[in-house]
């Protein structure tokens, strides 16, 4: 809390920046009575976890973190929606046990992993964390707390899969945990000369790596438009997994915001060969910690602030297979003519829609990109989102806080679905966000 | 080690318990809720499953968290619940406290019913459950007393004077008992937390040197270990209240600490 001024509060990436405040307890199924939203560790990036206007208050559900019960036979687990995923890792991965999906920082709740039905470079072969939930308890609208499943009240389940906490207060959730032959993981990468050979590495390496994911220079333009890095990775077997377990990594800070400039067009110029050419040999193979492997930025605590203090924001997209293996093609020769520098894009391959209504992904290419905030950035989503609609596409909500009501309905056919099912669960429009306000019309 | 603890449910208390189960350690909670505690024994469970494999036993039962119920406003129940533990872990050798009642010096000045209640939980009662505990670990030759008091009963501090008398009360009894059964095997942990991010303390504004509920908890396992009879956690507490000690009434009665 900043004493002096209003406290305030904003996604992780730090644009907009909202007044608000959280309020916590372990009791979560007390303290969300009469709240019209809920949050866990808010590392969605732009708006979905931020208090409408005029809301003063969001509930944290992080202190409610305990896990409830444990089936060793089948996996089977229930937990307070506070639980964070860093928690969860550490218990029991040394017991042979992993989340069947996982986002790209362990620092996430259970609630949120929910809310924003998360995939990971796994979704190709497991789907959405959704797919894996087998019941949650929700504090809805009108304050009752219940139970939904896939079988039992499916409508309410499949809106709550993706439907950004929006559906009621998620307090607790079951989910069955994967078994892992060793907490280990055995990797494989390869350097990719253009996006073509990139869209055809993944595809290739889809049915053979349960875990595959791609990162893009996407400075580069012409020939070498979207060359990077592919990884490829599985859990590791024990006879080629050291003997002894992964420990825990440690952390480094960024202390304070950046100056503008260190995000700046030219330093990410700059960065993007480097990284690109740092794999210098054109395979790579070998073990890698697990952290390493799914959490490579969370060794670096408050990355965001290297974008200082305008803020990131982050676009990310799915280009559906109809469109065709030019669309990523197509999409990123879009991003370099508005001359849209992005540090970090990551590119992978989505499988099947899931169950959830607003869930994000559907069978095609997932294209994501960190954007610093400048004077131009509506311009570029605008003219990203305009190019995504053409090509049949949508984009994740967990990640937006630029995309324009129009532009969203126009990427999701599904929306009136979700809506009819919020409105019967919720007819006075008591759950709301920045985001619902700002994409659904909600009263503010 | 075989601990009975009082407290395990929220805050430090919570983080605590996990950090003892983690490391092979035997728990029994009490606490006034039993919903509450079915809960947080379910946590635990799991918790002490993963060093059960850590230690790689093979077939290790993922340890039992027993519970019972026990509120700190009601005495009577402290004997009752005391035997339940000790049947249930063939004897206890540690008694953990971390369970007390927190209010702003505002709100108890204007409810003379919580008032009430805050200082019998926090000071009479608690000394009565230590007392119960103490003759138990007494008879078989000693143990650990791990009592939560607070830096609040340092000195009279215009803030946090009702809690802080509580808190004073509870730190002088365990001096006491330090200094008069350490010889016989007693050994008393007083812990005195200065400023913890916790559910008890959500709404307040964190001053500089705030602690964690998982900081603090590791702290005491260390207390704990080597019996050492009293601890500011976070350390930095040590030398803030050294100099809150020192200060004269004169500057006390200035200034709003």
């Amino acid at each position: 809390m900043n004493g002096s001024a209003t406290p305030t509060l904003s996604g992780w990436g730090r644009s907009p920046v909202v007044p608000g405040h959280e309020v916590r307890s372990e009791d979560l199924a007390r303290v969300t009575v009469g709240h019209p939203l809920s949050r866990g560790l808010g590392r969605s990036y732009g708006d979905s976890s931020l208090p409408a206007p005029g809301d003063a208050e969001v509930v944290s559900s992080t202190l409610a973190d305990r896990i409830l019960s444990f089936d060793p036979q089948t996996g089977d687990i229930r937990a307070e929606a506070g639980l964070s995923l860093r928690d969860l890792y550490r218990v029991f991965l040394p017991q042979g046990f992993f989340t069947p999906v996982t986002p790209g920082t362990q620092y996430v709740t259970l609630g949120g992993m929910v809310a924003a039905d998360i995939h990971g470079k796994n979704h190709h072969r497991e789907g959405c964390f959704g797919a894996h939930v087998t019941s949650l308890t929700l504090r809805v609208a009108d304050g009752r707390v219940l139970t939904c499943s896939p079988t039992v009240e499916r409508d309410l389940f499949r809106a709550t899969l993706g439907g950004m906490g929006l559906t009621g207060h998620i307090l607790e959730v079951g989910f069955r945990l994967a078994r892992v032959p060793s907490p280990w993981i055995y990797g494989e990468s390869e350097r990719i000369s253009d996006i073509d050979q990139f869209i055809h590495g993944l595809k290739e390496a889809g049915p053979r790596w349960p875990m595959t994911v791609g990162w893009i220079d996407c400075t580069s333009g012409g020939k070498r438009l979207g060359r990077g890095t592919l990884f490829k990775g599985r859990w590791a077997e024990p006879s080629e997994a050291p003997a002894h377990p992964p420990r825990p990594k440690g952390r480094f800070s960024v202390p304070f915001n950046l100056p503008p400039f260190a995000m700046g067009r030219l330093s990410v110029k700059l960065m993007n060969p480097v990284l690109y050419w740092r794999h210098l040999r054109r395979h790579q193979r070998g073990i890698v910690h697990p952290e390493t492997y799914f959490y490579p930025l969370d060794a670096l605590r408050n990355w965001n602030r290297i974008y200082g203090k305008r803020g990131m924001t982050q676009h990310q997209c799915v280009l559906p297979e109809s469109a065709g293996r030019g669309a990523a093609r197509r999409f990123l020769e879009v991003l370099v003519a508005h001359g849209g520098a992005s540090f970090l894009c990551v590119i992978k391959d989505c499988g099947p829609e899931g169950l959830g209504l607003l869930s994000f992904p559907k069978p095609g290419i997932s294209i994501a990109l960190d954007i610093a905030v400048r004077d131009d950035t509506q311009e570029l989503i605008d003219a990203l989102n305009e190019q995504v609609i053409k090509e049949g596409g949508r984009i994740y909500l967990t990640k937006d806080a630029f995309t324009r009501p129009e532009h969203f309905r126009a990427m999701e056919p599904r929306l009136d679905e979700w809506l009819a099912i919020r409105r019967k669960w919720d007819p006075e429009g008591k759950l709301r966000s920045a985001q619902s306000v700002r994409l659904f019309g909600d009263k503010p | 080690m075989k601990a009975v603890f009082l407290g395990a449910t929220k805050g430090i208390g919570r983080a605590l318990a996990r950090q003892l189960v983690a490391r092979g350690d035997r728990l029994f909670l009490l606490g006034r809720d039993g919903n509450d505690l079915q809960r947080s024994a379910g946590d635990l469970r799991a918790r002490a499953g993963a060093t059960a494999a850590g230690r790689a036993t093979g077939q290790a039962e993922p340890a039992r968290v027993g519970f019972a119920v026990c509120d700190l406003e009601n005495p009577d129940g402290f004997g009752r619940a005391l035997d339940e533990a000790d049947a249930e872990l063939g004897g206890f050798d540690t008694v953990v406290i971390t369970a007390g009642l927190f209010a702003t010096q505002d709100r108890l000045e204007n409810d003379r019913a919580l008032c009430r209640r805050l200082l019998t939980v926090d000071f009479a009662n608690t000394v009565v459950f230590c007392e119960e505990a103490r003759v138990r670990l007494l008879a078989r030759g000693g143990g650990t007393l791990c009592v939560f008091s607070s830096v609040a009963g340092e000195r009279g501090r215009k803030p946090v004077i009702l809690y802080g008398a509580a808190k004073a009360g509870l730190t002088h009894y365990l001096e006491g008992l330090d200094h008069k059964f350490r010889a016989a095997g007693l050994r008393t942990v007083c812990v005195k937390p200065g400023f913890v991010k916790t559910g008890m303390t959500e709404g307040l504004k964190p001053p500089p040197f705030a602690g964690t509920a998982e900081g603090v908890a590791a702290q005491v396992v260390k207390a704990i270990d080597r019996g050492k009879p009293v601890l500011y956690a976070p350390g930095m507490w040590a030398l803030v209240m050294l100099v809150i000690r020192a200060l004269p009434r004169l500057v006390m009665r200035r200034i709003g600490f």
